[in-house]
Order: C-alpha cells, then sequence, then structure tokens
C-alpha cells in the first residue's frame, strides 16, 4: 500500500527525492502520512483537492485486503 | 517524466551505464547524447580524457501507463488482462478480469480517479495533451452508450411535449456526451445548467424549431 502511495506520488512531482511515506497503524486504522517538497504540494494536492481526491479514492480502492480502513494524509 | 542525468566514466558505455544505473531505467527506454567521446591517456598515464554522456529517459506512453496500471492491480492482488492501444485520438487502456467491480467503484468513482491519474502522468511535461481512456470490463463504453439513448429519448420528449426537460445531474465528461450526441439535432439544443458538483444538462425545443410534420408526432404508445 506504502509502495503504491510512493509510485503515484513520485509519478506527480518533479522532486522526487524528497517523496516520503510514513506509515502510522493503529488498532483501528492505517494512516499513510505522503510528504512532498513545498514547491510540490500542488501537484499531489490539485485544484479544489481534485489531484488528493482521486489519490485517496485509488488507494481507498486498493486496500480492500486490509482488515481496516487506509487513510491518506498530505503532510 | 522526462528525467535526465549526465555522467563520466573511462569509457562511453561505461557512463552510460551509470546514468542508466541512476535512472534506474533500460537502455531502450533511453536517449542518449554523447557530449563527450573521452580519449585514451598516453602509455595509460597522461592526458587521458573521460567521456561525458547525457542520458534522457524517454519512455513510451503505453509502457508508462502499463507500469502504472500494473502497479495499482498488483497491489489489490487481482488476476486481469491488461490491453494497451495507442490510436490516433487517445491511449487506451482495457481491463477485463473476474472479479474487478472494486476497480469501477461507486458509480464509477474508483474508474474515474484512475483516468484521472492516469491523464496526469502521462501528460506531465508533455507539450501536446494526449487523451487517456481508462476502461474496466467495458463499464465506460456501455455507459456511453446508454447515455447516448438516454439523450436520443429526451429529445424525442421534449419535441413531443414542447417544453424543456432536465437530465440528473451529472460529471463534465458525461455531460459532454449528451451535447455531442445531440449538438447536430434538428429540433433541440442543449445546455448545462446549475454549479457543480449538481451541474446538469438541459435539453429544450431550438428557438426557431419548426415542428411541424416533424417525425416526433402521434402518440408516445404508438412509437415506443
Amino acid at each position: 500500500m506504502k509502495e503504491l502511495l510512493v509510485y503515484i506520488a513520485r509519478q506527480l512531482v518533479d522532486n522526487t527525492d524528497a517523496v516520503s511515506v510514513n506509515q502510522i497503524e493503529t488498532e483501528k486504522a492505517i494512516t499513510l502520512q505522503l510528504s512532498v517538497a513545498e514547491e510540490d504540494m500542488g501537484k499531489v494536492i490539485g485544484k479544489d483537492g481534485r489531484i488528493a481526491k482521486a489519490i485517496r479514492t485509488v488507494i481507498k480502492a486498493a486496500s480492500r485486503n486490509e482488515d481496516k480502513p487506509v487513510y491518506v494524509d498530505i503532510v | 517524466m522526462a528525467k535526465s542525468v549526465e555522467k563520466s566514466g573511462r569509457t562511453v558505455d561505461e557512463a552510460i551505464n551509470a546514468a542508466l544505473a541512476e535512472l534506474n531505467i533500460d537502455l531502450e527506454d533511453a536517449e542518449v547524447d554523447i557530449l563527450d567521446e573521452g580519449s585514451k591517456a598516453v602509455l595509460g598515464l597522461f592526458g587521458g580524457k573521460e567521456a561525458r554522456v547525457r542520458v534522457t529517459e524517454n519512455k513510451p506512453d503505453s509502457k508508462v501507463l502499463r507500469e502504472f496500471l500494473g502497479i495499482v492491480v498488483d497491489t489489490m492482488d487481482v488476476e486481469v488482462r491488461l490491453n494497451i492501444e495507442n490510436n490516433e485520438d487517445a491511449l487506451r487502456a482495457d481491463i477485463y478480469g473476474e472479479d474487478v467491480a472494486f476497480l469501477i467503484g461507486r458509480h464509477g468513482d474508483t474508474l474515474q480517479a484512475l483516468n484521472y491519474l492516469s491523464n496526469l502522468i502521462i501528460n506531465k511535461e508533455k507539450e501536446n495533451y494526449r487523451r487517456v481512456i481508462v476502461d474496466v470490463e467495458d463499464y465506460r463504453k456501455k455507459k456511453e452508450e446508454n447515455l447516448r439513448s438516454l439523450a436520443n429519448r429526451t429529445a424525442a420528449k421534449v419535441v413531443r411535449y414542447r417544453r424543456p426537460v432536465s437530465l440528473d445531474p451529472m460529471q463534465a465528461y458525461e455531460r459532454r456526451i449528451i451535447h455531442t450526441e445531440l449538438q447536430n439535432h434538428e429540433y433541440v439544443e442543449t445546455v448545462s445548467q446549475g454549479e457543480e458538483p449538481n451541474r446538469c444538462v438541459t435539453v429544450r425545443l431550438k428557438p426557431n424549431a419548426n415542428l411541424r410534420n416533424n417525425k416526433y408526432r402521434g402518440s408516445y404508445r404508438k412509437r415506443y
């Protein structure tokens, strides 16, 4: 799951080295914290959060085999 | 996507390999510029010059798309058949398989998101926009057919009852299908009204429509 998010983010940003994902797992959920270079923020969020929303939708669909929900935070 | 690095090495080949390793790509996906061929050192000691090359990543679109969708599908752990077609008006990816409904999602949400991300990835740093269409089990194709038939049925209704009809709220690409289908219609015209996400198409009579002897006359029952 984490790898998928890293892959998608790398495809979208200019500064691929600055992409990192931190996975936080609690009893009830998995949260993936995505961080990218300051100047690339717009490329993963998009106008009105359109790109962020698409990323969340794809991750949510991809997480069907997990036993708890997966959230994506952009930090 | 078009990443590029410059590397030097004792020979041209060495420099190229170092660059490919850094970009993590194969030679077939790269464009190589030789900046300096380098020269052998005299007696293996003096005046040798290193070779310099610039290697630019140049992966074909279809390969990039296949890679992206492949990774998505692998993460989901499903078996699919992925068909990629590169034709004039669009790059098409068709996904077939059992148990792929979740790739479509509610009202096609997931498919829409996949399609949107594919478009972004393919068109990154590109001058000419390339349309990318991702479809799962012909979902989109069927939906388009449904929308076209809805458009025609609605047009008939508008002509028969001589009053405008508004359709349900739709996404931009869905509305476009309706507009396109009716753009050359003899009697009706279409407009989009309202604000996202409740924007919908209204089909109405053209102001100058001459409805005498139109082919939609007669009772509803008789025609359908």
